[in-house]
C-alpha cells in the first residue's frame, strides 16, 4: 500500500475517480465543514498521486479535479503548474485544453516562473497550421493574455501577427493589448495590425475588439495625445456604427481625447446629442451623459439635454439602478450647474429615504457636494435632525459626511462658529453617534484655532458634561474628554464654576475610562487655580480701587445676573465674605470628592488627584484663609508668589501645531540625530530604575483596603449635588432646561418619531426649498479669525504621485512612434499640443469644414502649413533636408505625397505602413491628423 | 461637485497589492465571480492579478456585501474604490468606478442567456458539474477582461464546434483498451 501511495499504478488509472465523482462526494459531504474539509483533503491526496501518472488521461483528469478544487474551494494549485505544462504537448485535444484552463486560472504574471518553459509549445500552438484548431489556439491566446511576462510577450509578439489577420482576430487583439501592457517593446510590431482592424473593411467583431483595446490604452495612458491621430477613425465609428458596445467604447475614448483638442468636442457634439436623443439603450445613453458632462460641459444645449435625461433616470421609480446612476451623474455636474441639482432637488432629498443604502449614500454625497458658505447652516441642521431618525448606519454616515465637509480645509465653509460648535454638541447627542473621535478632534481644534468661538464652546461643553446620560456611552467618552479639556482650558469663559466642578466630579464619572477621567481631574485643577487667582486678583483690584483694571472676564459676568452665591465673580459690589465662602465651598467640595481618588489604582488618576489636593493644601496654608477681612494681608508676598506661579503655569495659550513644525526646528549644534544610543544602555544599566514603581506599590500596600473605597465616597458627592440642587433650585434652571431639551431628542426606538419617513422627507423637502440656492445674504457677523498655519495644515493635497509614469511613457512613446512615425524620444507630447494650438489660430477659418472630403483646394494651404509646423516636425524636416538638399524640393514632394494620401486615404495609409518608417512617409502621414483637427 | 475618485492609475496599482507587476493597461473587468445564494462560489475568473490569499479575501468580503442586500435594490455596490455589478443570483463583475455599470449589467445578462441557451435554462447544478464548460463559455465572451463576442449565436456555434472536436478526440483515445495498452 505504501508503495502504491507514492507512485501511481495501473489500479489508480483504472479506478480513478472522475471529476463528477469528486463533485458528488463533495456535495454529499457539504453539510458540515469538517466533513467537507476531510473530503477535500482526501481528494487532494489522490490528485497528488494521480497527477504524476505517466498516463496523460489520468494526469488530465487529476488536473481537472485540481482545477475544480482550486477555483471553487480556494486551494493553492501553484505546485501543479509543471504538471499542467506537461500536458500541453499532448496530441489529444482535450489534454492541452484542460492544461490551458488550469494554467489560465492559476497562473499569475508574477508568480509563475515556469511559463517560459512553455514558450516553444505556445509558439507551436499559435502557429498557423491545420492541426491548430480554434479550440486550441483560443485557450493559448487566453493564457498568454492573462499570465504572460514581459519576456514571453516579447518572444511571442511576432507569433501573434498571423492570428491578427485570421478568424481568431478579436481574441488576438485582446492578447496583443495585454502584450503591450507587460512589454512596451512589442508595440511597434503589434500596433499597426491593431490600427488596421479599425478600418471599414474589417469584420465587426474585430472592430469591436480593436475599439475596446484602444479604449483601454487611451484610458490608462496618463497622456492620451498619441491616440489623437486615430480620431477620424473613431469619429467614423461614432457616426456609422450601430453596435452599442462599440459606441460606448468610442465615447469613452472621445471623453479622454476631447479635452486635448477643443475642436474635437465641437465635432462630436452633434453625434453624441443624436445618440442621447435617439438611443433606446440606457447603457449607451448613460455613457453619452457621462461624455457630455465630462467633455462637452461648455456646450449648453448638450448639457441641457443630458440633464433632461438624468431627470428621466431619476424619475424611473421601478428601476433603482437608473435612480442610482442618475444621482451619480448629478454629482458629476459640479458647482457650475447648481441649477440642474436645484431642478431635481425634491428627488434628491427623497432619495435620502430610499430603501437602498447605496442610493441614500449617493444622495448624501450629492447634498454634501452642494454645500457652500451660505447654505451650510440650514442643510447641516436638517441633516443632523434627519440623522436622529434614521437607522444607525446611515446616521453615522451623515455625521461622518457633515464632519468631513465642515471640517474640510480648516473649516473653510464655516462662518458662524457658534452655530457649528453647538451643532457638534448636537451630533454627540445623536443616539447612534459613533463618531466621537472626530467630534473630539474638532472640538479641541476649534478651541485652539478660533478664539471667538471659545465662549460658546465652553457652553456646549458644559451642557455635555452636566448631562449624566452620555457618561455611560463608550462612543462618547472621547467627546466628553474634549468637553472636559475645553472647559478646563478656557475656564475664564465659564459662567458657573461650581456647577462645572460638580459636573466634572459627578459620581457617574467613575464609568469613564481612566484616561478620560484624568482629563476631568486635570480640568478641575485648572478650575481651582483659576478661581483662586481670580479671587485674589479681585481683592487686590478692590484694594487699589482701580476697578478699571479688572479682568474683562469679570465684567462680562456682570451682565449675566445669576445671583447665585456660588458664583464668585458676580460683581465687585457683592459682599466679599460671601465670595470667600463660595471659594472655600468650592475647595471643600473638590477636596472631599477628589480625596478618595488619590488612592486610586490608576496612576493617571492618582497623580492628577494628588496634584489637585496638593494645590488645595497650598492655598489653605496661606494665611489669607484665616483673616479675610484684613486687606493688608492680600499684599502678602507669599500669596502673590503663588498667584504668579499659577498664572505662569496656565497663561500661555496652547495653539495648533503645524505638521512641519519639527522640520523647521534647527538641530542644535553638536547633536547628532542619527547617533546610536546603544552606548547609553551600559551607563543606564547601573542605575536602578525600579524605585518609581516600588513607591507606587508601597503606597498601595499602605492602604490595602482603601483602594476599594474608590466607589464608596461616590455617594457623598451625589448627595451633595442633590442637596445643592435642592438648595439652589432656582439657579439650576438652565440645567433642567437642558435636560428637557435632551428629552426632545428622539430615541432610536421611539415609535412616534419613526412613524413615517416619507412625511419627514417631505418636511425636509419643504424646508430645504431655498437652501440649495446659494444666497449671497451677508452673514450677520463677520467670520472669526481661524488660525491657520502656513503649510501642512490639513490642506487637502491633490498631488498624486504617478509611479508608473516612466514605464507609461515608454508605452505611449512606442505607440506614438508607430502612429506618427516619430523616431525621436517620447517626450514631445507637450510640443505637439502646443504646436497644434498655435497652428489652429492661423487656419481655423479656412479649413473648419473640411473633414474627410474636398481635400484638393486646401492642398496649397497645407503646403504652407508644413513650413510652420511643429518643432518635432521641423526636426524631421531637418533630417529630410539633409537628404534632399533644397527645401523647395521637399515641399513639392510633400505636397504630392499629400495629394495621393488624400485622394485614396486608406490605400495610401496601407501603403505607407508597408513601406515602413522611412522619413518621407512620416511627413506625409502627419497631415492626416491635421485634416481632422482643422 | 465633481466626485474625486482615486486616480485611475492608482486604482489599477491598488489592484495589484502584491505589487509585482504594474500593468500599464488596465483590465476593463477585474474579475468575475459567481456566488450562490448560500455563499458558495461557483465560478471565479481573475483578469487582474490577485494572489491566492487576496482572492479568498475578495470573495469573502464581496459575498458578505452582496448576499446581505435585499431584493429590489440597485445592482451596484462600491467596494474598495471599485464598483461591483451583480445580477441574477450573484454573477458579480468588478470594474473601475468610471466604467459603465449598465454595460456590465448587459454583459451579465448576455452571459446568463448564453448559459441558458447552452444548458437549456441553466441551474446551479449545471454549473457545478460542468464547471469547465462554464469557463470555456465565459472565455468566448470575455478575454483578458474585454468583451469578445456580443452575438449569442456565434458563441453557441463556437462552443458547439469545440465540444464536437473534444468529443471526437476523446472517443479516439478514451476507450479502456486504449488506456490499458498505454499503461502497459
Amino acid at each position: 500500500m505504501a508503495a502504491t501511495s507514492s507512485s501511481p499504478s495501473l489500479v489508480d488509472t483504472l479506478f480513478q475517480r472522475s471529476l463528477d465523482d469528486l463533485i458528488r462526494a463533495l456535495r454529499s459531504s457539504s453539510s458540515s465543514s469538517v466533513l467537507e474539509a476531510a473530503a477535500i483533503a482526501r481528494a487532494l491526496d489522490e490528485i497528488r498521486r494521480e497527477i504524476r501518472s505517466p498516463d496523460l488521461d489520468t494526469k488530465a483528469v487529476a488536473l481537472q479535479k485540481l482545477t475544480y478544487l482550486a477555483s471553487l474551494h480556494h486551494l493553492d494549485m501553484s505546485w501543479a503548474a509543471f504538471h499542467a505544462l506537461e500536458l500541453l504537448p499532448s496530441p489529444s485535444l482535450p489534454h492541452p485544453r484542460v492544461a490551458y484552463l488550469a494554467a489560465s486560472l492559476s497562473f499569475h504574471p508574477s508568480s509563475t516562473d515556469l511559463l517560459p518553459l512553455a514558450t516553444h509549445q505556445l509558439r507551436k500552438h499559435l502557429a498557423p497550421s491545420p492541426s491548430n484548431t480554434p479550440a486550441l489556439v483560443a485557450p493559448a491566446l487566453h493564457l498568454l493574455a492573462l499570465a504572460s511576462s514581459a519576456d514571453l510577450a516579447c518572444h511571442l509578439a511576432s507569433d501573434l501577427l498571423p492570428i491578427l489577420s485570421g478568424p481568431l482576430r478579436p481574441k488576438a487583439i485582446a492578447t496583443a493589448l495585454r502584450a503591450f501592457a507587460v512589454c512596451p517593446d512589442a508595440a511597434p510590431v503589434l500596433f499597426k495590425p491593431l490600427v488596421d482592424c479599425l478600418s471599414l473593411s474589417s469584420e465587426p467583431r474585430a472592430v469591436s475588439a480593436a475599439v475596446s483595446a484602444f479604449c483601454e490604452l487611451a484610458l490608462a495612458a496618463p497622456d492620451p495625445s498619441p491616440y489623437l491621430p486615430l480620431a477620424p477613425e473613431f469619429y467614423r465609428l461614432l457616426v456609422d456604427s450601430h453596435n452599442n458596445w462599440v459606441l460606448i467604447k468610442v465615447l469613452k475614448i472621445f471623453a479622454r481625447l476631447a479635452p486635448l483638442e477643443p475642436r474635437l468636442a465641437v465635432r462630436i457634439h452633434d453625434p453624441v446629442c443624436h445618440l442621447l436623443r435617439r438611443s433606446p439603450a440606457k447603457s449607451l445613453v448613460f455613457e453619452c451623459i457621462r461624455t457630455v458632462l465630462s467633455s462637452l460641459s461648455d456646450h449648453d444645449a448638450a448639457v441641457r439635454l443630458a440633464v433632461d435625461k438624468i431627470k428621466e433616470f431619476l424619475a424611473s421609480d421601478d428601476d433603482p439602478n437608473l435612480r442610482y446612476l442618475g444621482l451619480q451623474a448629478l454629482a458629476m455636474l459640479g458647482p457650475a450647474y447648481l441649477w440642474a441639482v436645484e431642478e431635481s432637488r425634491e428627488v434628491v432629498i427623497q432619495s435620502l429615504n430610499d430603501t437602498d443604502t447605496n442610493i441614500r449614500h449617493e444622495a448624501l454625497c450629492l447634498i454634501m457636494g452642494m454645500l457652500c458658505e451660505s447654505n451650510v447652516v440650514e442643510i447641516c441642521n436638517l441633516l443632523i435632525k434627519y440623522a436622529m431618525k434614521s437607522d444607525p448606519d446611515f446616521a453615522n454616515e451623515i455625521l461622518d459626511a457633515v464632519l468631513a465637509t465642515c471640517g474640510r480645509n480648516v473649516y473653510e465653509l464655516i462662518v458662524d462658529f457658534d452655530w457649528y460648535v453647538s451643532l457638534l454638541g448636537e451630533m454627540a447627542r445623536n443616539p447612534h453617534c459613533a463618531k466621537g473621535d472626530e467630534i473630539e478632534r474638532q472640538l479641541v481644534d476649534i478651541g485652539l484655532r478660533v478664539r471667538d468661538a471659545r465662549p460658546e464652546l465652553v457652553l456646549v461643553a458644559r451642557d455635555l458634561l452636566i448631562d449624566p446620560a452620555p457618561l455611560g456611552n463608550p462612543f462618547l467618552c472621547r467627546v466628553l474628554s474634549a468637553a472636559a479639556w475645553v472647559s478646563g482650558e478656557y475656564v475664564e469663559s465659564s459662567r458657573n464654576l461650581l456647577e462645572l466642578v460638580e459636573a466634572l466630579l459627578q459620581p457617574r464619572t467613575n464609568r469613564l475610562s481612566s484616561l478620560v477621567r484624568a482629563v476631568y481631574i486635570q480640568a478641575v485643577f485648572k478650575v481651582v487655580t483659576f478661581s483662586f487667582i481670580s479671587f485674589i486678583k479681585q481683592i487686590q483690584a478692590f484694594d487699589t480701587k482701580s476697578s478699571a483694571d479688572r479682568n474683562a472676564a469679570f465684567e462680562s459676568e456682570n451682565g449675566v445676573a445669576t445671583a447665585d452665591k456660588a458664583v464668585i465673580f458676580d460683581s465687585i459690589d457683592n459682599n466679599e465674605t460671601i465670595k470667600h465662602e463660595s471659594v472655600s465651598h468650592l475647595l471643600d467640595f473638590v477636596e472631599t470628592t477628589v480625596g478618595p481618588l488619590s488612592e486610586c489604582d490608576d496612576v493617571e488618576i492618582q497623580e492628577r488627584a494628588r496634584n489637585v489636593l496638593g494645590l488645595i493644601h497650598i492655598i489653605r496654608e496661606t494665611r489669607y484663609w484665616d483673616i479675610v477681612a484684613e486687606h493688608g494681608l492680600t499684599r502678602d508676598k507669599k500669596i502673590s508668589e503663588i498667584v504668579e506661579l499659577m498664572e505662569a503655569a496656565f497663561s500661555e495659550e496652547l495653539g495648533p501645531v503645524s505638521t512641519n513644525a519639527q522640520k523647521r526646528d534647527t538641530v542644535p549644534e553638536g547633536l547628532i540625530l542619527n547617533e546610536n544610543l546603544s552606548d547609553l544602555a551600559e551607563i543606564l544599566g547601573d542605575i536602578d530604575v525600579t524605585p518609581c514603581t516600588s513607591i507606587l506599590f508601597s503606597l498601595r500596600c499602605h492602604h490595602p483596603t482603601e483602594t476599594k473605597e474608590d466607589s464608596a465616597p461616590v455617594i457623598e458627592p451625589s448627595s451633595l449635588l442633590a442637596e445643592h440642587r435642592k438648595r439652589h433650585g432656582l439657579y439650576y434652571l438652565p440645567t433642567e432646561k437642558d435636560e428637557v431639551e435632551s428629552n426632545d431628542y428622539p430615541l432610536a426606538s421611539d415609535p412616534l418619531l419613526a412613524v413615517s419617513h416619507v412625511d419627514d422627507a417631505k418636511d425636509i423637502v419643504k424646508l430645504t426649498a431655498q437652501s440649495f440656492i446659494p444666497r449671497k445674504a451677508k452673514p450677520t457677523k463677520p467670520r472669526p479669525v481661524v488660525i491657520r498655519l502656513d503649510e501642512g495644515d490639513g490642506v487637502s493635497r491633490s498631488g498624486l504621485t504617478m509611479v508608473k509614469e516612466f514605464k507609461d511613457d515608454l508605452l505611449s512613446g512606442a505607440i506614438r512612434n508607430v502612429l506618427l512615425g516619430n523616431e525621436s524620444k517620447p517626450s514631445s507630447s507637450r510640443d505637439m499640443s502646443s504646436d497644434r494650438t498655435s497652428r489652429r489660430g492661423e487656419n481655423d477659418a479656412s479649413n473648419n469644414n473640411d473633414l474627410f472630403s474636398q481635400p484638393k483646394e486646401s492642398n496649397a494651404l497645407d503646403g504652407r502649413k508644413h513650413r510652420k509646423s511643429s518643432s518635432r516636425k521641423s526636426r524631421h524636416h531637418a533630417r529630410h533636408k539633409e537628404k534632399n538638399g533644397s527645401p523647395g524640393n521637399e515641399d513639392i514632394e510633400e505636397t504630392s505625397h499629400r495629394h495621393s494620401t488624400r485622394s485614396s486615404r486608406h490605400q495610401g495609409r496601407h501603403k505607407h505602413r508597408q513601406r515602413g518608417d522611412a522619413p518621407p512617409d512620416v511627413v506625409s502621414q502627419e497631415p492626416v491628423i491635421q485634416d481632422f483637427l482643422l | 461637485m465633481v466626485r474625486l475618485y482615486p486616480n485611475r492609475c492608482q486604482l489599477v496599482g491598488s489592484a495589484f497589492i502584491s505589487g509585482f507587476l504594474i500593468s500599464l493597461v488596465r483590465s476593463f473587468i477585474h474579475f468575475v465571480i459567481l456566488i450562490s445564494r448560500q455563499g458558495k462560489v461557483r465560478l471565479t475568473k481573475w483578469y487582474s492579478p490577485y494572489q491566492q490569499k487576496e482572492r479568498s479575501t475578495v470573495i469573502r468580503e464581496l459575498s458578505g456585501l452582496i448576499l446581505t442586500r435585499g431584493p429590489k435594490l440597485c445592482n451596484f455596490v462600491e467596494w474598495k474604490g471599485f464598483k461591483v455589478v451583480y445580477a441574477s443570483l450573484y454573477f458579480c463583475i468588478c470594474i473601475d468606478p468610471d466604467d459603465n455599470e449598465l454595460e456590465i449589467l448587459e454583459i451579465i445578462h448576455h452571459f446568463v442567456e448564453i448559459l441558458d441557451r447552452y444548458f437549456g435554462s441553466v441551474c446551479e447544478l449545471d454549473l457545478i458539474f460542468n464547471f469547465h464548460k462554464a469557463y470555456y463559455i465565459l472565455d468566448e465572451i470575455l478575454i483578458a477582461g474585454e468583451l469578445q463576442e456580443s452575438s449569442k449565436k456565434t458563441v453557441a456555434r463556437l462552443i458547439a464546434a469545440q465540444d464536437s472536436l473534444v468529443e471526437t478526440a476523446k472517443e479516439e483515445t478514451g476507450s479502456i483498451s486504449n488506456m490499458i495498452s498505454q499503461a502497459m
